[in-house]
């Protein structure tokens, strides 16, 4: 079988559309084309169903009491923002406390800056708690638990990493926020599908999720905001119309929600088996480079993991130059030449890892689609270009010399 | 990003990967960046008695483009004389390698390992020199040789 290149292994980024989710889409693009806020004749309906139906398949893969705890979205992006914003003001006279991680994605990270600036709420400073992680990337509950205040409104907590896949104590953390009375968000991005999760269990109240991580289209995505114990209220960011229950107004994405729905629907079938093969081929990648490689570091826990995710830093080896070197498969680096920031991963830095590892990171996000030929390419390509990158590199002969790479007084620039 | 071929060329088939004797009075050696910054250049020259460049090597842990500003590097210090490569700027490695504006910095880590090799390589003969105008260093004992 021939393999078609390059070989997409950055499922973290997104997912190809299933074939069968494109099926369920294609009739509301066209025949079934109408407004699902129509109430006056049939396509209205028919779109309307349709986005219902999609609501409850979505509800019931992430254990949501009813369908109407689905707030549908433009993406996880908006997800994100409506949450950490609207609860920070509808809750303001409550507090002003928000607390979240050093790992979040920046949808998280930025909406929070936002309220600490008080460019959005210029007369309510917020304050913002960024708790650290360990040097596996890891939450610690009971740091969660230390920083509430009784100013505290909201605690975020992602899922799942999007960089090093790590998996967070959510039940923990959800036993917590419960108790305390504080609101409890996660970003379930990545997580979702290939991790454990239920709202009920995990005493989640807001829950940002995305279509096109879960091979669904992009461009559609939902907030799960709880209904009882406790109801969660929301102030709006998109006022025009009240659809959405009034907390996102904006003429529904029908096809996209379709899609959605569908790939929801398929996830919950079969997440569990699906889960285990793309372990058990991260596990075949990583030993296959183990056995021809030395000096490789995984970054962030391999017990608490996403089954797709392989962060691995090949020591001695700038990531953007591997990148060129495999440009046979698609995936990314945590090198600050590959970020528009020039600066290196945010991630791998709270997690203590040096510049110097994180300049040499690679993430492989395998998914659905990956097949064993692709990974058994991969692990020999990815191995025979660091070796080849490592023959021209100054650090790894001074390496190979015994020279300490971290005594050396080197001169920054 | 996006690169020039002229980099992708240099970054696949990199010219004088590879090592001099460092100990040797003739080559000169530099050694710049740190691995925290993503680049780290070693650049060496081997220099006759004419004074001319006869060799250059370079291994570099770094980007792509990198890569291909210390192997442009090397290619043009081959059969300059010191005098000539001290006059080679990171703007004329840029231009040539058409390098995009977040990389120029790659091309000043290359036109400073070139210095760097070259004040070593004067350094190391100065020192040769200061060694043998104190006289005639006295013949090694025989069981040294």
């Amino acid at each position: 079988m021939s393999l078609k290149l390059p070989i997409y292994l950055d499922n973290h980024a997104t997912t190809p559309l299933d074939p069968r989710v494109l099926d369920t889409m294609l009739p509301y693009f066209t025949e079934k084309f109408g407004n699902a806020a129509s109430r006056s004749h049939s396509y209205g309906w028919t779109a309307e169903e349709a986005v219902n139906v999609a609501r409850e398949k979505i509800a019931a893969l992430i254990g949501a009491k009813t369908a109407k705890e689905i707030v549908f979205t433009s993406g996880a992006t908006e997800a994100d923002n409506l949450a950490i914003k609207g609860v920070a003001e509808f809750y303001k006279d409550k507090g002003n406390h928000i607390i979240t991680t050093v790992i979040e994605h920046k949808a998280i990270l930025d909406s929070c800056k936002s309220l600490e600036n008080g460019k959005r709420l210029e007369k309510d400073g917020y304050e913002v708690t960024y708790l650290p992680v360990d040097a596996e990337g890891m939450v610690d509950p009971k740091a969660v638990e230390a920083a509430i205040t009784d100013k505290t409104i909201l605690v975020s907590v992602m899922l799942a990493n999007n960089e090093v896949g790590t998996v967070q104590p959510l039940a923990e953390i959800g036993k917590i926020t419960r108790a305390k009375g504080v609101l409890f968000h996660t970003d379930a991005v990545q997580g979702i599908g290939k991790t454990e999760f239920d709202v009920e269990a995990m005493n989640v109240d807001l829950a940002s999720i995305t279509a096109h991580k879960m091979y669904g289209p992009k461009g559609v995505g939902a907030l799960y905001v709880r209904r009882s114990k406790p109801r969660v209220r929301l102030s709006a960011l998109i006022n025009g119309g009240g659809h959405e229950f009034g907390m996102r107004s904006g003429t529904l994405n029908v096809p996209g929600i379709v899609g959605f729905g569908r790939a929801a629907e398929i996830m919950k079938d079969e997440w569990k088996q699906e889960s285990l093969r793309i372990g058990k081929q991260r596990d075949t990648l990583l030993a296959k480079l183990r056995a021809r490689l030395s000096d490789i570091k995984v970054n962030g826990s391999m017990e608490h993991r996403l089954p797709g995710n392989l962060n691995v830093s090949f020591a001695f080896v700038e990531g953007e130059a591997m990148l060129m070197a495999i440009k046979d498969i698609a995936c990314s680096s945590g090198s600050a030449c590959t970020s528009a920031s020039l600066e290196p991963s945010y991630v791998l830095h709270s997690m203590g890892i040096g510049d110097d590892l994180a300049h040499s990171s690679i993430r492989f996000g395998l998914g659905r689609f990956t097949t064993d030929e692709e990974i058994d390419f991969a692990a020999d390509l990815v191995a025979s270009k660091v070796e080849k990158l490592r023959d021209m590199s100054p650090l790894y002969e001074m390496h190979k010399e015994g020279i300490d790479l971290a005594s050396v007084v080197w001169a920054a620039h | 990003m996006a690169y020039s071929e002229k980099v992708i060329d240099h970054y696949e088939n990199p010219r004088n990967v590879g090592t001099l004797d460092k100990s040797d009075d003739s080559v000169g050696t530099g050694l710049v960046g740190a691995p925290a910054c993503g680049d780290v250049m070693r650049l060496q020259i081997k220099v006759n008695d004419e004074g001319v460049i006869e060799d250059a090597k370079f291994k570099t842990f770094g980007c792509g483009s990198a890569i291909a500003s210390s192997s442009l590097a090397t290619e043009w210090l081959k059969g300059k004389s010191v005098d000539e490569a001290e006059t080679i700027k990171n703007s004329m490695i840029a231009e040539e390698l058409n390098l995009p504006p977040v990389k120029i910095h790659c091309s000043v880590l290359a036109e400073d390992a070139i210095k760097s090799a070259i004040v070593d390589f004067r350094n190391k003969q100065a020192q040769k020199r200061a060694l043998s105008s104190a006289g005639t260093p006295e013949p090694l004992p025989a069981e040294a040789k």
